[in-house]
Formats: structure tokens, sequence, C-alpha cells
């Protein structure tokens, strides 16, 4: 049997900085072994642990699709001692992956269902694998709403798709910012919450909103999505906490008996308000 | 299974003939105070004068310390920058002198590492190359409450081998498992004789153990209500967040995994880890979701008397050696926190 802490070793084949502030860079690996790239199966919502040789390991949610063949994508924070030195590292550079880890969203579930993603900040790499996947799966879904917000124009990730998706028309796109200077921002100002108020669709029995972004924004979506009317169980939550093995074995990562990196890290909200410990 | 008489004589040419076909374990002096669990040198035996030892056998398949990949950092060598599986030594292990209560501790520990999801080879590889030569506890230290958890002074969870001492400075060996029979033959101990000379000293040693715990309510509880009583401040109080009950807690198995550099040769290894400490659980983004004493001391009984519990249904991750008790240093004693989350009643 596979070691299960056993990193793919993987090449950088394209680093993009995403972000004005330079916090934030998208990595684009390619496998070095073809098995390894068949082997690595995802689904959106899933992570992955990144391994910097000399460094040690980052879980980090994965930012492409499985539609998207041949390479595998991350969207990395400069926070710690490993995304730090990942900020320093250059294209053709080897480096490894363990996963994928952890589960996905419900897409099962959601297949035949409308959809509202609701992000903000740079918790929006699952969700955008989560958009490519429904797009590539159009017919899959019945009505698409995405709600993305960020402190500011700069600090928005993937703008080049957003405004590709914007102009596409088959999801409605909700983009906002805090605040802007910008006398040509053509698009919502405001917190999350508010604008999921004004534009998140009505709630009923086939709808789910997929919740990923800052403890703030998730606190204050809460009571707008329950004002709505939607069930928690319609509510779906992707979790972080601080992980090593990311195989529910090493201990630190659970929230009572079950474990973010393995049982979830995607919860419905109905799950989580039954779970004991800390969220 | 069969009864074995092994006299003091039989006892030193049998460890003297396993030592070829075995690596040989068990407590030793070590260069600090106390005997611990170690790999004994050539012509050393097992020093089994040892009521238990302060860290439990739990290092034996799971050491402290243990280096799970190698990998070169130098970009003239062709495979810079890959972790390599790295060569170890799962020859057949004799480990001799474990209680009863570490043993059984292992099978615990097991549900963790060998789950059918994930295997951990490095745990699972080392474990099943042990056979485990028991010592029974003819006389159970004053903190010892194993028979409260579901096992006893001469439990056989875990074991192969069951040694009792006799009183001709001997012993008896109860023959648990076949690989246990594999080698008690191999050592020359095939004497056999009456196996209804262990009852009487099974239930003479626990009968001396007078430390009673209740358990029979944790599954029952709430997780939620024991998580949100109002006890853990108290319990926590004098908590010194010394991690010395987790490191000698036979059924504690959480880890960090960290790397290590010298020169272009790295190493990526895992090391115990305690959930006593702020940096367990500390997030890139500063946030730490047990930044209390209190949140980390309920995490430590929550988890191994309520979590444990519900999620394998298979008692409490506890066998009751008494470790923590024994050497915490400001006397938090988890026979009492397990009274207290057992007769819990919600206001």
């Amino acid at each position: 049997m596979q070691n299960p802490y056993l990193p793919m070793p993987v090449r950088i084949d394209e680093i993009v900085t995403e972000t004005e502030d330079k916090m934030l860079k998208t990595f684009k690996f390619v496998f070095l072994n073809k098995e390894d790239e068949e082997r690595f199966q995802h689904k959106a919502g899933q992570f992955a642990e990144l391994s910097v040789p000399g460094k040690g390991e980052v879980p980090i949610g994965i930012a492409s699709s499985p539609t998207e063949k041949g390479y595998v994508k991350f969207t990395v924070n400069k926070t710690g001692l490993v995304t730090g030195y990942m900020h320093t590292m250059k294209v053709g550079d080897i480096m490894g992956i363990r996963g994928p880890l952890g589960n996905w969203y419900p897409w099962e579930t959601l297949e035949g269902k409308n959809v509202v993603i609701i992000g903000g900040g740079f918790a929006f790499s699952t969700l955008r694998a989560s958009i490519v996947y429904m797009l590539a799966n159009r017919n899959k879904f019945k009505d698409i709403h995405v709600i993305y917000g960020s402190r500011m124009p700069s600090l928005l990730l993937y703008r080049d798709e957003l405004a590709a998706w914007e102009a596409a028309g088959d999801i409605a796109m909700h983009i906002t910012v805090d605040g802007t200077d910008d006398p040509d921002w053509k698009y919502n100002v405001g917190f999350v919450p508010t604008i999921t108020e004004q534009k998140a669709p009505p709630a009923d029995a086939d709808t789910y909103a997929i919740v990923c972004g800052p403890p703030a924004m998730i606190r204050f979506t809460q009571p707008v999505l329950d004002n709505l009317g939607y069930s928690h169980d319609n509510i779906i939550n992707s979790l972080e906490k601080r992980m090593k093995c990311g195989i529910g074995i090493c201990g630190r990562c659970n929230i009572g008996d079950q474990y973010v990196c393995k049982d979830g890290p995607v919860f419905t909200l109905n799950t989580l308000n039954h779970m004991a410990g800390e969220k | 299974m069969k009864v074995i008489q092994i006299d003091t004589n039989q006892w030193t040419e049998g460890l003297a003939k396993l030592e070829g076909s075995y690596r040989m374990f068990g407590p030793a002096e070590t260069e600090g105070k106390y005997p611990e669990f170690k790999e004994l040198e050539k012509g050393d035996v097992p020093n089994l004068n040892v009521s238990n030892t302060h860290l439990s056998a739990k290092s034996v398949v799971y050491p402290q310390s243990e280096v799970m990949f190698e990998y070169t950092l130098d970009e003239a060598k062709e495979d810079h920058h890959q972790l390599r599986e790295i060569e170890k030594d799962y020859s057949p292990r004799a480990v001799f002198g474990i209680r009863p209560c570490d043993a059984a501790a292992n099978l615990i520990i097991q549900r963790n590492f060998d789950s059918k999801e994930y295997r951990d080879p490095y745990w699972v590889d080392a474990f099943e190359s042990c056979v485990f030569i028991g010592h029974a506890c003819e006389n159970p230290g004053a903190t010892c409450f194993c028979t409260s958890v579901g096992f006893g002074p001469f439990n056989e969870d875990g074991l192969d081998l069951l040694l009792v001492e006799s009183d001709n400075g001997g012993f008896l060996a109860k023959v648990i498992t076949d690989k246990g029979a594999v080698l008690a033959k191999s050592a020359g101990w095939e004497t056999e004789t009456d196996a209804a000379a262990l009852e009487p000293l099974k239930e003479a040693a626990e009968a001396k153990i007078r430390s009673k715990v209740n358990t029979d309510q944790l599954a029952k509880q709430d997780a939620k209500d024991l998580f949100d009583a109002p006890i853990w401040e108290d319990i926590g109080f004098a908590c010194l967040n010394c991690g010395t009950c987790t490191y000698s807690c036979p059924t504690c198995w959480c880890f960090d995994i960290q790397d290590e550099v010298k020169d272009k040769s790295g190493i990526r290894m895992r090391n115990w880890d305690s959930c006593m400490y702020p940096l367990f659980t500390l997030e890139g983004s500063g946030h730490n979701p047990r930044p209390e004493k209190h949140h980390r001391i309920r995490q430590r009984f929550m988890h191994k008397l309520k979590y444990y519990v519900d999620k394998y249904q298979a008692g409490v991750q506890c066998v009751g050696c008494g470790r923590c008790v024994r050497l915490c240093p400001v006397n938090i004693d988890i026979r009492t926190v397990c009274e207290k989350m057992n007769s819990y009643k919600p206001a």
C-alpha cells in the first residue's frame, strides 16, 4: 500500500501574482511522473498538502477544477515558513504534493439544484475550482449565483476570470468590494453580507449556499441567510484548522470526534451546529 | 492455551537463544534516573524489577522521534527535492516486560494508525514486527485503575505471552498467541505446567487494585453538554501545560511533522506532540481555536473519555496505568475528572 505521507514530486510550471499587495500567488504544478498525475483525481472542495523539502508542508485548497487536465493549481497566501518560502520559488523548481485530501462540496446533492456561492477574500480558491467545474457541467445545475467580495478591487483573486464569467452570463456574478475610489468600478460596493441580502436567490429546498470566507464574513452572512429562510442543511461551509498529517491521524484538527482534514473540511451548517468542540 | 514453567536458568538461556532471531526490547537502565523501554544491548537482560516504567512502552512501536523520509537539496543530483522512503528494520522484535496496560494501549492506538481509510506504515509495520511478552502485575501500584476501564493486572489483550513471577524466582508463562508459542519454542521454554495455578494469582492481584472509576455514563452523555460544562476552568486551573501526562501516556498518539536540513541533506521526521501546548493548534493567521489552558485540558480529557468513546464504541482511550496521576506536578487526576464527566448533569 502507498505510504500516505509520501508527496508526489511536481514542477512549478507557472506562477501568477494575483493581488496588488503581492501576498497571493497562484502556482500551477505539473507532475513529474505520469502515473501520479493519473492517480491525483480530486473533486472541487478538496485540499492537498504542499510539500517543500527542507521547509515542511502546508494544507491548501485546490484551486483548479478536476475538469482542468494535466496540472493542478493552488493559490497561496504568504503567511508562514512554507508559504513564505514558496513566494521566493521560481518556475521550474521541484517540490511535492500530497493528496487529494478531505471531502468535497456535495456535488451529487447539488446536481439539479440552484447554487449560490458566497466567498470572501483569499478563501475563494476552492470556490474557483467549483465554478469552473460547474461551468464545465453547466446543464447539470439550475441557477448559479456567485457573490464574491474583497476589501478593494486590487485584492480580488482571478480578476480576468471573474470578468469573463460576468461577461459570459451563464452564471449570475455579484462581485463586490468593501470600498473603492476607482471611478470606473462597475460592480457592487458593500460587504458580502449586504450584497447577499440583495442578490442571493430566494430560499427553497432546491437552493444551496456554499459559504467560504474569513470568520467575520461568515459570522455576518449567517443571519442574512437565516432571514432569507435558508435551511441549515442547505448551507455548506468549508473549514480551516492547523493540520499536519492531513489524514486524520496526527490529532490536532479535531472538532469533537471529527477531523477537519479527513471528515471535512466541508460540513453542512446543520452538522456543525451539532458538533461539540472548538469551531 | 498452555502455561509453561520457566526456571531461572532456562530464563537466562532462553534470552540468549532469542538474541539470534529477535531484536530484544525491555525495561533497562537509562542515562536518566529511571529504567525505560529500549532496545537491549547484546548480553543485556530486561530488567523486570520495575513496577512500571515512567514512560510507557509505546515507544517500542512509536518512537518519540522517527525519520520518515530523506532527500537532497543538491540540484546536481538527479532526484533533488524529491522525498525518498528510507530502509527501516522491521525484523522480529521481542518486547519483554510490557505491562498488560501498555499492551492493551497498543490496541487502542492501532485504531488510529490502522483504519480502513489509511494505514500508517511506520506504526503498523513496527507493531506487526513485535512479539509482546507481558509481565503480569502481582503488585499493582497505588494509582493503577486498569480494572475500572476494562483491563486488569493479568489482562491478555495485545499480548503474545504473559509472564507471571513464580515462587522459585522463575516464571509461569501463559501462551496467548501463535507468535508467542513460536517465541517460547525458540527460547526452549517448553515445560508445560498446570494452568489452574494462575487463576488465584490473578484474583489476588485484581483484589489489590483499590482505585475505582465509573465510566458507564460517558457514552450516554451529550458531547456538547460535556464540552460546555462549567467544570473545565476548575480542572485546568492548576495545569502548567507541561505535557507530562501526554508524553507518559501509553494511549496518546498525537505527533508533529518537521523538516531538518544539514548542508544539502534533509530529512522529514515526526515527533510526539501534545495537545497541552498552544502551538499544537495555532494557525498561520494567529487564530488559535484552543488559546487557553482550560481549552487544552478539556481537549485532552474529552478526547480520551468522550470523543474516542463516541468514535469507536470500544470504551475509553485510557488503560488505567495511572502514570498521568502519578507524574502530574500539580495533582490533576484523570480519575476525578472522569467521575465529573460521568456523573455530569446539565443544568
